[in-house]
This record gives structure tokens, sequence and C-alpha cells, in this order.
């Protein structure tokens, strides 16, 4: 399994998913800067960190969105590889247009850190195969602008079409219908602003952040 | 040339920005405000040969998401 974490300047949760990939596949990823145009030969899964790439200059991922290595991101996407977007990677995905939707400023204005819980809504999909449907997990947030949005027909589809993988149990910062985690139409590019990553040890005070990696890195145990 | 560009948040979007400085207005005691909606505004300097479209190409692609904001051209 080759993985690629993208690196843009201000990504400041780029190790910490590398730490998360090598644990689950034995192999560091690459780690490809953004002002790289081509992904390593035989990519197989691409991470987008979180952080505050480009300074949220704009607005939150729309700098990163428009680097050289985005465009060879949503070639690879459209080939069907993995992409997983983290927290500021989801807001580089929803501003790559690879996703639906948008992340605004969180309803309270404040930055929210802490570990909520989440509900699984879709468990058939590559990244979340090893959850249970409707079952509750807990992975941290760490976020400004987490408020999802999209119009009501928008929302409509996505939920008709089993793409809300994951939902906030108690809302934390606004979204619409607690969406905390989107796919796209084909399921294999999966926006949440949780930190999977950041629960991976026990030390971490959880492990289910795990499961995500160990399902769509296919280690499934 | 100076062109100015505005974008605001679509009508419906909430935009809890507006709100706070709304709420702050309020605090300092300014009454009658109803509402408050923030944007940005982006001035550029571009040339002479830079056309409505390649302005509206540079909004739709990169300064307003419009997903969530409209913008508007100012041109001189």
């Amino acid at each position: 399994m080759k993985t690629a974490v993208i690196v843009f300047p201000g990504s400041n949760c780029d190790r910490d998913m590398a730490v998360a990939l090598e644990q689950v596949t034995g192999r560091a990823p690459a780690m490809v800067w953004h002002r790289d145009t081509d992904l390593p030969a035989g990519t197989d899964f691409i991470a987008l960190p979180g952080g505050f790439s480009y300074g949220d200059y704009l607005r939150s991922g729309a700098m990163a969105a428009r680097s050289p290595i985005l465009r060879s991101v949503a070639d690879a996407a459209a080939r069907g590889v993995p992409v997983l977007g983290v927290c500021n990677g989801f807001q580089v995905l929803t501003e790559a247009q690879l996703l639906p939707g948008a992340l605004m400023r969180n309803a309270g204005l404040n930055f929210v850190c802490r570990t909520v819980p989440l509900t699984v809504e879709n468990s058939q999909s590559l990244f979340t195969a090893s959850y249970n449907a409707g079952e509750e997990i807990n992975i941290p947030v760490a976020h400004h602008d987490g408020n999802y949005f999209a119009d009501a027909a928008t929302l409509d589809r996505i939920e008709g079409e089993g793409r809300v993988a994951f939902r906030y149990a108690d809302s934390v910062n606004g979204s619409a219908r607690d969406i905390a985690g989107v796919l796209n139409d084909a399921g294999n590019v999966l926006g949440m602003m949780p930190h999977p990553e950041r629960a991976i040890d026990r030390a971490h005070g959880g492990t289910d952040g795990l499961r995500l990696f160990e399902a769509a890195l296919g280690v499934l145990a | 040339m100076k062109v100015n560009v505005y974008v605001t948040l679509k009508p419906g979007v909430l935009d809890p920005q507006g709100k706070a400085i709304h709420h702050a207005l309020e605090g300092l005691g300014f009454a009658g405000v109803a509402d408050v909606r923030a944007g940005r505004f982006i001035e550029l300097d571009v040339a002479d040969d830079v056309t409505d479209a390649d302005l509206d190409a540079m909004c739709a692609k990169l300064l307003a998401n419009t997903v969530i904001e409209n913008y508007r051209i100012e041109r001189p």
C-alpha cells in the first residue's frame, strides 16, 4: 500500500497523519509538497491533513485547492484512488469541488477543540466499513471553520445517496443537519472535520479513529 | 486599472460574523441596526486588456466561493 500525505505551507497535522498511515500499513507515506505536480507513481491512498494551509487566506482551504498538486489529486480521485481529507483537508476538498458544500465559521464563533461523539451514518463505504451503522464513536475535533453548509436540495441529495458518512451526535459547530463527514458520488473521497488520526492509540484516550484507517487501507482485522 | 470586487454571502446563508458585529454594535449603544452582513472587498490592479469575462472567471474560480457567496465586479 503506497500512501501519500499532501503537505501545504501551514499544514500542522501532516505528521500525525503520517504516523497513523505508517502504523496501519507498516510503511511510511510519501510526504508530497504542494508545489509538486505529480504524486509518486503507484500512490493508492491520499490524505489531505489538517492545519491552516496558506494561513487560511481568502477562505479556509481556498489557496490549497488551487495549488499545483491538487490537479493530480483530482485526477487520482477521478480514477478511484481513495482520498481522505481531515479538517483543513475537508475544507480543501470542498473548495476544490471534489466534495459538495462549504465549511463556514462555527456558528458559535469560537474555535472548538474537544472529543465529540459521532454517529456513523454510512458503514458501507471503503472508509467506514469497520463501523456499524448507527454506532457512536468518539473522535476529537479542533476547528474554527467547521460549520457545514449546502443548499437544501444538495443536502437532500447527499442524504438520499447515503453520502453523509458521519454526523455529530450533539451540535458542535452549527453544521447543517449536524453533518460531520461527507463522501463524494463515487464513495472514494471522504472529507470530515473530526480527526481520526488523533484517536489511534490508547494514549490518545481512544482508538475509534484507527478503525477508519484499517478499513480504508484494507487491513481490516 | 483599478477594479473593485465585492464578495458577499448569499441571502439565506447564516452569517455568524455579521451577527457578532451586530451584537457588538448594540453593546456600544448604537440602536436602530436591524441586521449586519459581513463580506469581503478586493481591489485588483489589472492591465487594460483584461476583459470582463476574465474578471468574471477570476471571481468564479477563486475570489468567491459560489456555493455560499455572490460577487459583484465594479470597473470604472
